[in-house]
Protein backbone atom coordinates (compact mmCIF):
# COMPACT_ATOMS: atom_id res chain seq x y z
CA UNK A 1 0.00 0.00 0.00
CA UNK A 2 2.59 2.80 -0.97
CA UNK A 3 0.07 4.93 -2.23
CA UNK A 4 -3.63 5.50 -0.33
CA UNK A 5 -6.22 8.37 0.57
CA UNK A 6 -4.43 8.85 3.84
CA UNK A 7 -0.96 10.26 2.71
CA UNK A 8 -2.67 11.71 -0.36
CA UNK A 9 -1.86 8.67 -2.93
CA UNK A 10 1.77 9.36 -3.04
CA UNK A 11 4.59 7.31 -3.36
CA UNK A 12 7.32 8.57 -0.76
CA UNK A 13 10.36 6.62 -0.02
CA UNK A 14 12.61 6.78 2.95
CA UNK A 15 13.36 10.87 4.02
CA UNK A 16 14.61 12.52 7.43
CA UNK A 17 13.52 15.26 9.65
CA UNK A 18 14.10 18.68 8.57
CA UNK A 19 16.92 20.16 11.62
CA UNK A 20 18.83 23.08 12.07
CA UNK A 21 21.95 21.93 11.86
CA UNK A 22 22.04 20.51 8.52
CA UNK A 23 20.68 23.57 6.78
CA UNK A 24 23.85 24.71 5.88
CA UNK A 25 24.69 21.16 4.50
CA UNK A 26 21.49 20.59 2.30
CA UNK A 27 21.61 24.03 1.18
CA UNK A 28 24.97 23.98 -0.50
CA UNK A 29 25.73 20.36 -0.84
CA UNK A 30 21.81 19.55 -2.52
CA UNK A 31 21.92 15.82 -1.48
CA UNK A 32 19.17 13.76 -2.78
CA UNK A 33 16.47 13.25 -0.33
CA UNK A 34 13.32 11.43 -1.15
CA UNK A 35 11.41 14.18 1.55
CA UNK A 36 11.66 15.83 4.23
CA UNK A 37 9.95 15.92 7.17
CA UNK A 38 9.17 19.24 9.06
CA UNK A 39 8.23 20.05 12.29
CA UNK A 40 5.37 22.60 11.53
CA UNK A 41 5.22 24.51 14.72
CA UNK A 42 9.15 25.42 14.01
CA UNK A 43 7.68 27.29 10.85
CA UNK A 44 4.58 28.52 12.14
CA UNK A 45 6.06 32.43 12.59
CA UNK A 46 5.22 35.59 10.35
CA UNK A 47 9.30 35.89 8.87
CA UNK A 48 12.74 35.06 9.44
CA UNK A 49 15.38 32.70 8.46
CA UNK A 50 13.31 29.77 9.48
CA UNK A 51 10.95 30.93 6.24
CA UNK A 52 13.45 31.77 4.01
CA UNK A 53 15.34 28.42 4.71
CA UNK A 54 11.92 26.53 3.90
CA UNK A 55 11.29 27.93 0.74
CA UNK A 56 14.83 27.22 -0.28
CA UNK A 57 14.25 23.76 0.08
CA UNK A 58 10.92 23.57 -1.18
CA UNK A 59 12.15 24.76 -4.50
CA UNK A 60 13.91 21.18 -4.43
CA UNK A 61 12.67 18.66 -2.23
CA UNK A 62 8.97 16.91 -1.14
CA UNK A 63 7.97 17.71 2.35
CA UNK A 64 5.67 16.67 4.80
CA UNK A 65 4.48 18.01 7.77
CA UNK A 66 4.58 16.96 11.25
CA UNK A 67 2.64 18.70 13.97
CA UNK A 68 3.83 18.37 18.00
CA UNK A 69 0.95 20.41 19.62
CA UNK A 70 -2.73 19.66 18.15
CA UNK A 71 -3.23 17.64 21.25
CA UNK A 72 -6.21 15.60 19.38
CA UNK A 73 -7.11 14.50 22.78
CA UNK A 74 -7.08 17.52 25.02
CA UNK A 75 -10.41 19.11 26.25
CA UNK A 76 -10.20 22.50 24.93
CA UNK A 77 -11.80 22.93 21.45
CA UNK A 78 -9.32 23.31 18.74
CA UNK A 79 -7.70 26.92 18.85
CA UNK A 80 -8.78 28.71 15.93
CA UNK A 81 -5.82 30.83 15.40
CA UNK A 82 -3.65 27.79 15.61
CA UNK A 83 -5.37 26.33 12.57
CA UNK A 84 -5.22 29.30 10.80
CA UNK A 85 -1.49 29.88 10.72
CA UNK A 86 -1.25 25.87 10.33
CA UNK A 87 -3.74 25.97 7.41
CA UNK A 88 -1.35 29.24 5.91
CA UNK A 89 1.74 26.39 6.49
CA UNK A 90 -0.04 23.50 4.67
CA UNK A 91 -0.83 25.98 2.17
CA UNK A 92 2.98 26.93 1.56
CA UNK A 93 4.70 23.48 1.57
CA UNK A 94 1.61 21.75 -0.01
CA UNK A 95 2.35 18.96 1.75
CA UNK A 96 -0.12 15.97 1.19
CA UNK A 97 -0.98 14.95 3.88
CA UNK A 98 -0.61 16.60 7.65
CA UNK A 99 0.52 14.51 11.14
CA UNK A 100 0.30 15.05 14.84
CA UNK A 101 0.18 13.02 17.61
CA UNK A 102 -2.91 10.65 19.27
CA UNK A 103 -1.82 12.25 23.25
CA UNK A 104 -2.90 15.25 24.58
CA UNK A 105 -0.85 17.97 26.32
CA UNK A 106 -3.06 21.04 27.03
CA UNK A 107 -5.73 21.66 29.49
CA UNK A 108 -8.06 24.88 29.85
CA UNK A 109 -5.23 26.44 27.12
CA UNK A 110 -2.52 25.62 29.68
CA UNK A 111 0.44 24.17 27.83
CA UNK A 112 2.70 20.77 28.62
CA UNK A 113 4.80 21.18 25.47
CA UNK A 114 4.59 17.24 25.99
CA UNK A 115 2.87 14.25 24.05
CA UNK A 116 0.64 12.68 27.54
CA UNK A 117 -0.66 9.60 26.65
CA UNK A 118 -4.42 9.24 26.15
CA UNK A 119 -6.76 6.80 28.94
CA UNK A 120 -7.63 4.21 26.32
CA UNK A 121 -10.98 4.76 27.11
CA UNK A 122 -14.19 4.72 24.29
CA UNK A 123 -15.42 8.46 25.94
CA UNK A 124 -11.58 9.39 25.02
CA UNK A 125 -11.63 7.29 21.38
CA UNK A 126 -15.35 9.12 20.27
CA UNK A 127 -13.69 13.01 21.85
CA UNK A 128 -9.97 12.51 19.91
CA UNK A 129 -12.11 11.31 16.63
CA UNK A 130 -14.39 14.43 16.47
CA UNK A 131 -11.53 16.46 16.78
CA UNK A 132 -9.76 15.17 14.04
CA UNK A 133 -12.32 15.85 11.73
CA UNK A 134 -12.94 19.29 12.19
CA UNK A 135 -8.92 19.37 12.18
CA UNK A 136 -9.37 17.75 8.74
CA UNK A 137 -12.30 19.65 7.83
CA UNK A 138 -10.80 22.88 8.12
CA UNK A 139 -7.23 21.89 6.75
CA UNK A 140 -8.95 20.13 3.51
CA UNK A 141 -6.17 17.55 3.78
CA UNK A 142 -5.71 14.10 5.00
CA UNK A 143 -4.57 13.32 8.41
CA UNK A 144 -2.78 10.74 10.05
CA UNK A 145 -2.16 10.42 13.84
CA UNK A 146 0.86 8.47 15.50
CA UNK A 147 0.87 6.20 18.20
CA UNK A 148 3.34 8.22 20.90
CA UNK A 149 5.54 6.53 23.57
CA UNK A 150 4.52 5.93 26.64
CA UNK A 151 5.24 5.68 30.65
CA UNK A 152 2.22 5.54 32.21
CA UNK A 153 -1.19 3.20 31.74
CA UNK A 154 -3.99 4.27 33.29
CA UNK A 155 -6.66 2.65 35.77
CA UNK A 156 -9.80 3.43 33.39
CA UNK A 157 -8.39 1.76 30.21
CA UNK A 158 -11.08 0.09 28.72
CA UNK A 159 -8.64 -1.59 25.39
CA UNK A 160 -5.50 -2.02 24.16
CA UNK A 161 -3.36 0.55 22.87
CA UNK A 162 -3.49 -0.38 19.47
CA UNK A 163 -7.68 -1.18 19.85
CA UNK A 164 -7.72 2.47 20.79
CA UNK A 165 -5.74 3.61 17.92
CA UNK A 166 -7.91 1.32 16.04
CA UNK A 167 -11.03 2.87 17.30
CA UNK A 168 -10.09 6.61 16.66
CA UNK A 169 -8.83 6.32 13.35
CA UNK A 170 -11.60 4.02 12.14
CA UNK A 171 -14.54 6.81 14.31
CA UNK A 172 -12.19 9.49 12.73
CA UNK A 173 -12.25 7.92 8.89
CA UNK A 174 -7.98 9.10 9.28
CA UNK A 175 -4.22 7.52 8.64
CA UNK A 176 -2.06 6.53 11.33
CA UNK A 177 1.38 7.48 11.00
CA UNK A 178 3.14 4.30 12.83
CA UNK A 179 6.10 4.71 14.82
CA UNK A 180 7.41 1.29 15.55
CA UNK A 181 10.40 2.60 17.71
CA UNK A 182 7.16 4.10 20.28
CA UNK A 183 5.93 0.73 19.72
CA UNK A 184 8.81 -0.71 20.98
CA UNK A 185 9.45 1.70 24.11
CA UNK A 186 5.59 1.43 24.97
CA UNK A 187 5.69 -2.51 24.82
CA UNK A 188 8.78 -2.46 26.75
CA UNK A 189 7.56 -0.30 29.18
CA UNK A 190 4.42 -1.52 29.53
CA UNK A 191 5.04 -5.37 29.30
CA UNK A 192 3.04 -6.07 25.68
CA UNK A 193 4.18 -7.82 22.72
CA UNK A 194 4.89 -5.00 19.74
CA UNK A 195 4.28 -7.86 17.26
CA UNK A 196 0.42 -7.81 18.49
CA UNK A 197 0.87 -3.88 18.33
CA UNK A 198 2.09 -4.07 14.39
CA UNK A 199 -0.46 -6.95 13.83
CA UNK A 200 -3.54 -5.39 15.83
CA UNK A 201 -3.85 -1.86 13.37
CA UNK A 202 -5.55 -1.61 10.45
CA UNK A 203 -2.66 -2.01 8.10
CA UNK A 204 -5.12 0.13 5.10
CA UNK A 205 -5.02 3.12 6.95
CA UNK A 206 -0.95 3.41 7.29
CA UNK A 207 0.05 6.48 5.63
CA UNK A 208 3.34 6.78 7.17
CA UNK A 209 6.01 5.16 9.51
CA UNK A 210 9.00 6.81 12.19
CA UNK A 211 11.75 4.81 13.02
CA UNK A 212 14.11 5.98 15.40
CA UNK A 213 16.35 5.63 18.37
CA UNK A 214 15.50 6.13 22.30
CA UNK A 215 17.73 5.51 25.66
CA UNK A 216 17.27 2.83 27.83
CA UNK A 217 17.04 3.30 31.82
CA UNK A 218 17.49 0.72 34.74
CA UNK A 219 13.52 0.52 34.70
CA UNK A 220 12.22 2.20 31.40
CA UNK A 221 13.43 3.49 28.23
CA UNK A 222 12.62 6.77 26.91
CA UNK A 223 11.49 7.99 23.38
CA UNK A 224 14.35 10.59 23.03
CA UNK A 225 15.52 10.30 19.07
CA UNK A 226 19.42 10.68 19.89
CA UNK A 227 20.49 7.36 18.89
CA UNK A 228 20.67 4.98 16.03
CA UNK A 229 17.69 2.60 15.31
CA UNK A 230 18.26 -0.24 17.13
CA UNK A 231 17.84 -4.14 16.06
CA UNK A 232 14.52 -4.66 17.78
CA UNK A 233 12.90 -1.43 16.07
CA UNK A 234 14.29 -2.67 12.58
CA UNK A 235 12.67 -6.00 12.73
CA UNK A 236 9.55 -4.23 14.00
CA UNK A 237 9.74 -1.93 11.28
CA UNK A 238 10.58 -4.87 8.98
CA UNK A 239 7.49 -6.45 9.85
CA UNK A 240 5.32 -3.81 9.11
CA UNK A 241 5.64 -3.04 5.85
CA UNK A 242 5.24 -6.60 5.60
CA UNK A 243 1.63 -5.82 6.59
CA UNK A 244 1.33 -2.70 5.14
CA UNK A 245 3.62 -2.39 2.26
CA UNK A 246 6.15 -0.31 1.04
CA UNK A 247 5.15 2.79 2.80
CA UNK A 248 6.66 6.24 3.76
CA UNK A 249 9.27 6.43 6.11
CA UNK A 250 10.87 8.50 8.70
CA UNK A 251 14.08 8.79 10.37
CA UNK A 252 13.60 11.10 13.87
CA UNK A 253 17.20 12.45 14.92
CA UNK A 254 16.19 15.54 17.26
CA UNK A 255 19.21 15.13 19.81
CA UNK A 256 22.97 15.50 19.99
CA UNK A 257 22.26 15.05 15.99
CA UNK A 258 25.08 14.30 14.20
CA UNK A 259 26.23 14.66 10.03
CA UNK A 260 23.70 14.73 7.54
CA UNK A 261 25.60 12.11 6.03
CA UNK A 262 25.00 9.76 9.17
CA UNK A 263 21.96 10.64 10.09
CA UNK A 264 20.96 10.22 6.24
CA UNK A 265 22.94 6.81 5.89
CA UNK A 266 20.92 5.65 9.31
CA UNK A 267 17.66 6.54 7.53
CA UNK A 268 18.39 4.68 4.17
CA UNK A 269 19.15 1.34 5.99
CA UNK A 270 15.10 1.29 6.36
CA UNK A 271 15.60 0.28 1.94
CA UNK A 272 17.18 -3.22 3.51
CA UNK A 273 13.72 -4.15 5.00
CA UNK A 274 11.56 -3.04 1.71
CA UNK A 275 11.74 -6.01 -0.78
CA UNK A 276 11.94 -4.24 -3.88
CA UNK A 277 14.43 -1.59 -2.37
CA UNK A 278 16.49 -4.28 -1.58
CA UNK A 279 16.78 -6.21 -4.97
CA UNK A 280 17.66 -2.84 -6.40
CA UNK A 281 20.54 -1.98 -4.05
CA UNK B 1 -12.82 9.10 36.82
CA UNK B 2 -13.48 10.70 33.07
CA UNK B 3 -11.50 12.29 30.87
CA UNK B 4 -11.09 15.75 32.00
CA UNK B 5 -10.80 14.62 35.42
CA UNK B 6 -7.76 12.55 34.54
CA UNK B 7 -6.30 15.63 32.41
CA UNK B 8 -6.88 18.00 35.12
CA UNK B 9 -5.08 15.71 37.61
CA UNK B 10 -2.25 14.84 35.56
CA UNK B 11 -1.12 18.20 34.47
CA UNK B 12 -1.55 19.53 37.96
CA UNK B 13 0.87 16.91 39.10
CA UNK B 14 2.98 17.15 36.02
CA UNK B 15 3.74 21.15 36.23
CA UNK B 16 3.99 21.03 40.33
CA UNK B 17 7.84 22.17 40.82
CA UNK B 18 10.12 19.22 41.33
CA UNK B 19 12.08 19.09 44.74
CA UNK B 20 15.44 20.70 44.98
CA UNK B 21 16.74 16.98 44.42
CA UNK B 22 14.85 16.82 40.76
CA UNK B 23 12.39 14.48 42.30
CA UNK B 24 8.42 15.09 42.11
CA UNK B 25 7.03 16.63 45.16
CA UNK B 26 5.64 14.03 48.06
CA UNK B 27 2.77 16.59 48.58
CA UNK B 28 -0.03 17.23 45.91
CA UNK B 29 -0.93 21.21 45.51
CA UNK B 30 -3.67 20.63 48.01
CA UNK B 31 -1.65 18.64 50.41
CA UNK B 32 -2.74 15.54 49.76
CA UNK B 33 0.01 12.56 49.08
CA UNK B 34 1.13 12.66 45.62
CA UNK B 35 1.48 8.75 45.94
CA UNK B 36 -1.89 8.80 46.89
CA UNK B 37 -2.91 11.16 44.01
CA UNK B 38 -0.99 9.13 41.35
CA UNK B 39 -2.41 5.75 42.97
CA UNK B 40 -5.78 6.94 42.01
CA UNK B 41 -5.44 7.24 38.29
CA UNK B 42 -1.86 5.36 37.07
CA UNK B 43 -1.47 2.19 37.16
CA UNK B 44 2.26 0.49 38.81
CA UNK B 45 3.64 -2.12 36.53
CA UNK B 46 6.12 -4.87 37.66
CA UNK B 47 9.22 -2.03 38.08
CA UNK B 48 7.32 1.31 38.64
CA UNK B 49 4.78 2.90 41.06
CA UNK B 50 2.30 4.82 40.17
CA UNK B 51 4.34 8.02 41.42
CA UNK B 52 7.88 6.66 39.60
CA UNK B 53 5.46 6.38 36.46
CA UNK B 54 3.45 10.07 37.11
CA UNK B 55 7.11 11.40 38.16
CA UNK B 56 8.85 10.23 34.76
CA UNK B 57 6.45 13.01 33.20
CA UNK B 58 7.08 15.69 35.73
CA UNK B 59 10.52 15.54 35.34
CA UNK B 60 10.60 15.63 31.67
CA UNK B 61 7.99 18.74 31.85
CA UNK B 62 10.60 20.71 33.81
CA UNK B 63 13.52 19.76 32.08
CA UNK B 64 12.07 20.74 28.58
CA UNK B 65 10.51 24.00 29.67
CA UNK B 66 13.70 25.08 31.27
CA UNK B 67 16.16 24.28 28.67
CA UNK B 68 13.92 26.57 26.71
CA UNK B 69 14.42 29.40 29.12
CA UNK B 70 17.92 28.66 29.54
CA UNK B 71 18.45 28.74 25.76
CA UNK B 72 15.98 31.97 25.41
CA UNK B 73 17.96 34.52 27.56
CA UNK B 74 21.66 33.51 28.47
CA UNK B 75 22.37 37.66 29.55
CA UNK B 76 19.50 37.31 32.16
CA UNK B 77 21.43 33.91 33.47
CA UNK B 78 24.90 35.37 33.18
CA UNK B 79 23.53 38.54 35.41
CA UNK B 80 22.10 36.97 38.35
CA UNK B 81 24.06 33.10 38.08
CA UNK B 82 22.37 29.71 37.12
CA UNK B 83 21.24 29.06 40.65
CA UNK B 84 19.47 32.09 41.06
CA UNK B 85 17.99 32.08 37.07
CA UNK B 86 17.09 28.42 37.53
CA UNK B 87 14.99 29.04 40.60
CA UNK B 88 13.69 32.34 38.50
CA UNK B 89 12.92 30.45 36.27
CA UNK B 90 10.71 27.57 38.33
CA UNK B 91 9.24 30.64 40.06
CA UNK B 92 7.89 32.32 36.99
CA UNK B 93 6.77 29.09 35.46
CA UNK B 94 4.54 28.45 38.55
CA UNK B 95 3.17 32.15 37.87
CA UNK B 96 3.11 32.04 34.44
CA UNK B 97 2.92 28.66 32.47
CA UNK B 98 3.03 28.36 28.54
CA UNK B 99 -0.01 29.39 27.20
CA UNK B 100 0.86 28.98 23.80
CA UNK B 101 1.07 26.03 20.96
CA UNK B 102 5.15 26.97 20.66
CA UNK B 103 7.67 27.19 23.00
CA UNK B 104 9.07 30.00 21.09
CA UNK B 105 6.49 32.62 23.24
CA UNK B 106 7.63 30.88 27.10
CA UNK B 107 9.67 33.60 27.86
CA UNK B 108 6.98 36.99 26.59
CA UNK B 109 5.65 37.65 29.83
CA UNK B 110 8.90 37.48 31.68
CA UNK B 111 9.57 41.59 31.67
CA UNK B 112 6.00 42.27 32.61
CA UNK B 113 6.52 39.50 35.54
CA UNK B 114 10.19 40.63 36.87
CA UNK B 115 8.27 43.63 37.06
CA UNK B 116 5.82 42.94 39.95
CA UNK B 117 9.04 40.39 41.08
CA UNK B 118 12.08 42.57 41.45
CA UNK B 119 13.09 40.49 44.18
CA UNK B 120 14.46 37.84 42.09
CA UNK B 121 16.76 40.39 40.51
CA UNK B 122 18.04 42.57 42.96
CA UNK B 123 20.41 44.39 43.28
CA UNK B 124 21.05 44.41 39.39
CA UNK B 125 17.17 44.72 38.65
CA UNK B 126 17.82 47.74 36.02
CA UNK B 127 20.76 45.55 34.53
CA UNK B 128 18.14 42.24 34.30
CA UNK B 129 15.60 43.94 33.08
CA UNK B 130 16.94 45.60 30.41
CA UNK B 131 18.84 42.52 29.42
CA UNK B 132 15.35 40.58 29.31
CA UNK B 133 13.83 43.17 27.07
CA UNK B 134 17.04 42.81 24.55
CA UNK B 135 16.58 39.52 24.25
CA UNK B 136 12.83 39.23 23.82
CA UNK B 137 13.48 41.84 21.18
CA UNK B 138 16.05 39.71 19.64
CA UNK B 139 13.53 36.30 19.42
CA UNK B 140 11.00 39.11 17.81
CA UNK B 141 13.25 40.32 15.56
CA UNK B 142 14.48 36.77 14.41
CA UNK B 143 11.40 35.31 13.20
CA UNK B 144 9.28 38.71 13.25
CA UNK B 145 6.99 39.55 9.53
CA UNK B 146 9.37 41.34 6.90
CA UNK B 147 7.16 43.36 4.04
CA UNK B 148 8.63 44.34 1.02
CA UNK B 149 11.05 47.12 0.79
CA UNK B 150 10.15 50.35 0.33
CA UNK B 151 11.83 51.17 -3.12
CA UNK B 152 12.48 55.14 -4.58
CA UNK B 153 10.19 54.19 -7.37
CA UNK B 154 7.36 53.76 -5.01
CA UNK B 155 4.78 56.34 -5.52
CA UNK B 156 5.04 56.82 -2.08
CA UNK B 157 8.22 58.99 -1.81
CA UNK B 158 6.63 61.69 -4.40
CA UNK B 159 4.18 62.17 -1.96
CA UNK B 160 3.92 66.08 -0.10
CA UNK B 161 4.40 64.84 3.75
CA UNK B 162 4.23 60.87 3.47
CA UNK B 163 4.06 58.10 6.11
CA UNK B 164 6.92 55.66 6.40
CA UNK B 165 6.27 52.07 7.34
CA UNK B 166 8.87 50.12 9.21
CA UNK B 167 9.48 46.60 8.75
CA UNK B 168 7.70 44.80 11.53
CA UNK B 169 10.82 42.68 12.48
CA UNK B 170 12.30 45.72 13.40
CA UNK B 171 12.65 46.19 17.45
CA UNK B 172 13.19 49.48 19.46
CA UNK B 173 14.40 49.81 22.52
CA UNK B 174 15.42 52.14 25.03
CA UNK B 175 18.29 50.92 27.35
CA UNK B 176 19.69 51.79 30.43
CA UNK B 177 22.67 49.96 30.11
CA UNK B 178 24.80 48.97 27.40
CA UNK B 179 23.21 45.36 27.33
CA UNK B 180 23.91 44.95 23.91
CA UNK B 181 27.44 44.30 24.04
CA UNK B 182 27.29 42.78 27.51
CA UNK B 183 25.14 40.01 25.19
CA UNK B 184 27.37 39.51 22.30
CA UNK B 185 29.97 39.65 24.93
CA UNK B 186 28.51 36.46 26.50
CA UNK B 187 28.01 34.81 23.82
CA UNK B 188 31.29 34.97 23.12
CA UNK B 189 32.63 33.50 25.92
CA UNK B 190 30.22 30.90 26.27
CA UNK B 191 31.28 29.48 22.48
CA UNK B 192 35.04 30.03 23.58
CA UNK B 193 33.62 27.75 26.91
CA UNK B 194 34.92 24.65 25.10
CA UNK B 195 38.57 25.92 24.48
CA UNK B 196 38.74 27.39 27.94
CA UNK B 197 37.30 25.43 31.17
CA UNK B 198 33.61 26.01 31.60
CA UNK B 199 35.04 27.84 35.61
CA UNK B 200 37.08 30.28 33.14
CA UNK B 201 34.57 31.46 31.23
CA UNK B 202 31.72 31.81 33.53
CA UNK B 203 34.87 33.94 35.64
CA UNK B 204 35.07 35.91 32.34
CA UNK B 205 31.39 36.82 32.45
CA UNK B 206 30.85 37.86 35.56
CA UNK B 207 33.58 39.97 35.17
CA UNK B 208 31.44 41.35 32.42
CA UNK B 209 28.52 41.55 34.45
CA UNK B 210 30.17 42.90 36.93
CA UNK B 211 32.21 46.32 34.90
CA UNK B 212 28.72 46.68 33.05
CA UNK B 213 26.82 46.81 36.97
CA UNK B 214 29.58 49.17 38.04
CA UNK B 215 28.66 52.28 35.44
CA UNK B 216 26.30 55.02 35.36
CA UNK B 217 23.14 54.26 33.75
CA UNK B 218 22.69 56.70 30.88
CA UNK B 219 20.23 56.25 27.92
CA UNK B 220 20.89 53.96 24.75
CA UNK B 221 18.81 53.86 21.76
CA UNK B 222 18.79 50.23 20.25
CA UNK B 223 17.34 49.29 17.26
CA UNK B 224 17.12 45.29 16.58
CA UNK B 225 16.72 44.32 13.50
CA UNK B 226 17.61 41.46 10.51
CA UNK B 227 20.71 41.73 7.49
CA UNK B 228 20.21 38.64 5.55
CA UNK B 229 18.01 36.81 8.22
CA UNK B 230 20.97 37.34 11.26
CA UNK B 231 19.64 39.51 14.15
CA UNK B 232 21.98 42.80 15.07
CA UNK B 233 22.02 45.31 17.00
CA UNK B 234 22.61 49.24 16.04
CA UNK B 235 22.78 52.02 18.59
CA UNK B 236 20.74 55.58 17.48
CA UNK B 237 20.98 59.06 18.17
CA UNK B 238 18.17 59.72 20.34
CA UNK B 239 16.49 62.18 17.71
CA UNK B 240 17.19 59.30 15.34
CA UNK B 241 15.52 56.96 17.72
CA UNK B 242 12.82 59.50 18.11
CA UNK B 243 12.10 59.54 14.75
CA UNK B 244 11.61 56.16 14.25
CA UNK B 245 9.32 55.65 16.59
CA UNK B 246 7.23 58.27 15.42
CA UNK B 247 7.27 56.83 12.03
CA UNK B 248 5.84 53.36 13.55
CA UNK B 249 3.41 55.39 15.36
CA UNK B 250 2.02 56.33 11.93
CA UNK B 251 3.32 60.22 11.82
CA UNK B 252 3.80 61.61 8.69
CA UNK B 253 7.59 62.26 7.93
CA UNK B 254 7.07 65.99 8.83
CA UNK B 255 5.54 65.64 12.17
CA UNK B 256 8.29 62.65 12.65
CA UNK B 257 10.90 65.21 11.94
CA UNK B 258 9.51 68.05 14.70
CA UNK B 259 9.17 65.32 17.35
CA UNK B 260 12.40 64.28 16.58
CA UNK B 261 14.22 67.12 16.59
CA UNK B 262 12.04 69.65 19.53
CA UNK B 263 14.44 68.62 22.66
CA UNK B 264 17.58 69.02 19.94
CA UNK B 265 20.00 71.60 19.62
CA UNK B 266 20.88 70.64 15.82
CA UNK B 267 20.44 74.03 13.89
CA UNK B 268 17.44 74.00 11.86
CA UNK B 269 19.90 74.00 8.49
CA UNK B 270 21.23 71.11 9.20
CA UNK B 271 18.10 69.50 9.82
CA UNK B 272 17.28 68.24 6.03
CA UNK B 273 21.49 67.15 5.70
CA UNK B 274 20.41 64.84 8.79
CA UNK B 275 17.19 63.62 7.91
CA UNK B 276 18.50 62.16 4.52
CA UNK B 277 21.47 60.80 5.75
CA UNK B 278 19.22 58.76 8.45
CA UNK B 279 16.99 57.66 5.02
CA UNK B 280 20.17 56.54 3.41
CA UNK B 281 21.40 53.88 6.08
CA UNK B 282 18.34 53.06 6.51
CA UNK B 283 17.07 52.02 3.35
CA UNK B 284 20.19 50.48 2.87
CA UNK B 285 19.18 48.06 5.73
CA UNK B 286 15.77 47.77 4.15
CA UNK B 287 14.31 48.86 7.47
CA UNK B 288 11.52 50.85 5.35
CA UNK B 289 8.48 48.64 3.89
CA UNK B 290 5.71 49.18 1.29
CA UNK B 291 2.80 50.38 3.66
CA UNK B 292 0.19 47.33 3.91
CA UNK B 293 -2.50 49.47 2.22
CA UNK B 294 -0.12 49.53 -0.93
CA UNK B 295 0.98 46.30 -0.58
CA UNK B 296 -2.70 45.08 -0.77
CA UNK B 297 -3.11 47.64 -3.83
CA UNK B 298 -0.55 45.75 -5.81
CA UNK B 299 -1.65 42.42 -4.77
CA UNK B 300 -5.99 43.60 -6.26
CA UNK B 301 -3.83 44.92 -9.77
CA UNK B 302 -2.20 42.13 -10.52
CA UNK B 303 -4.86 39.87 -9.39
CA UNK B 304 -7.31 42.41 -12.19
CA UNK B 305 -4.45 41.16 -14.92
CA UNK B 306 -5.41 38.68 -17.10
Amino acid sequence: MPANAFNGFTDFGVGIGLRVPHYQHILSEKPVVSWFEIISENYMIDGGRPLHVLERILERYRVVQHGVSMYFGSPEPVNREHLKKLKALVRRTKTPWLTDHLCWGSVDGTYSHDLLPMPYTFEAARHTAQKIRKVRDFLEIPIAVENVSSYAEFHVSEMTEWEFLTEVVESADCGILLDVNNIYVSSRNHNFDPDDYVDGVPAERVAQIHIAGHSKFEKYILDTHDHPVIDPVWKLYARAVELVGRTATLLEWDDNIPSFAEVHNEALKANRFIPEMAVAS
Amino acid sequence: MNLIEIQHRMLDAVMQPLTPGEQMQPRARDGKSMREVAAEFIKPNDRLSSFERLEIYNRQYWFRVLASLDEDFPGLRAIIGQRRFDALCKAYLVDCPSQSFTLRNLGSRLESWLRSHPEWIQPRASLALDMVRLEWAEIDAFDGAAEPVLTPGDALASEPDPQFSLQPYLQLIKLRYPVDDLLVAIRKDSSEAGMASNAVSERRKQTRVRKVARQKPQAIYLVVHRVEYSVYFKRLEPEAFTFLKALREGKTLSDAVVLAFQRSDVHESNLLGIVQNWFENWSTLGWFCRPKSANQESISSSERQP
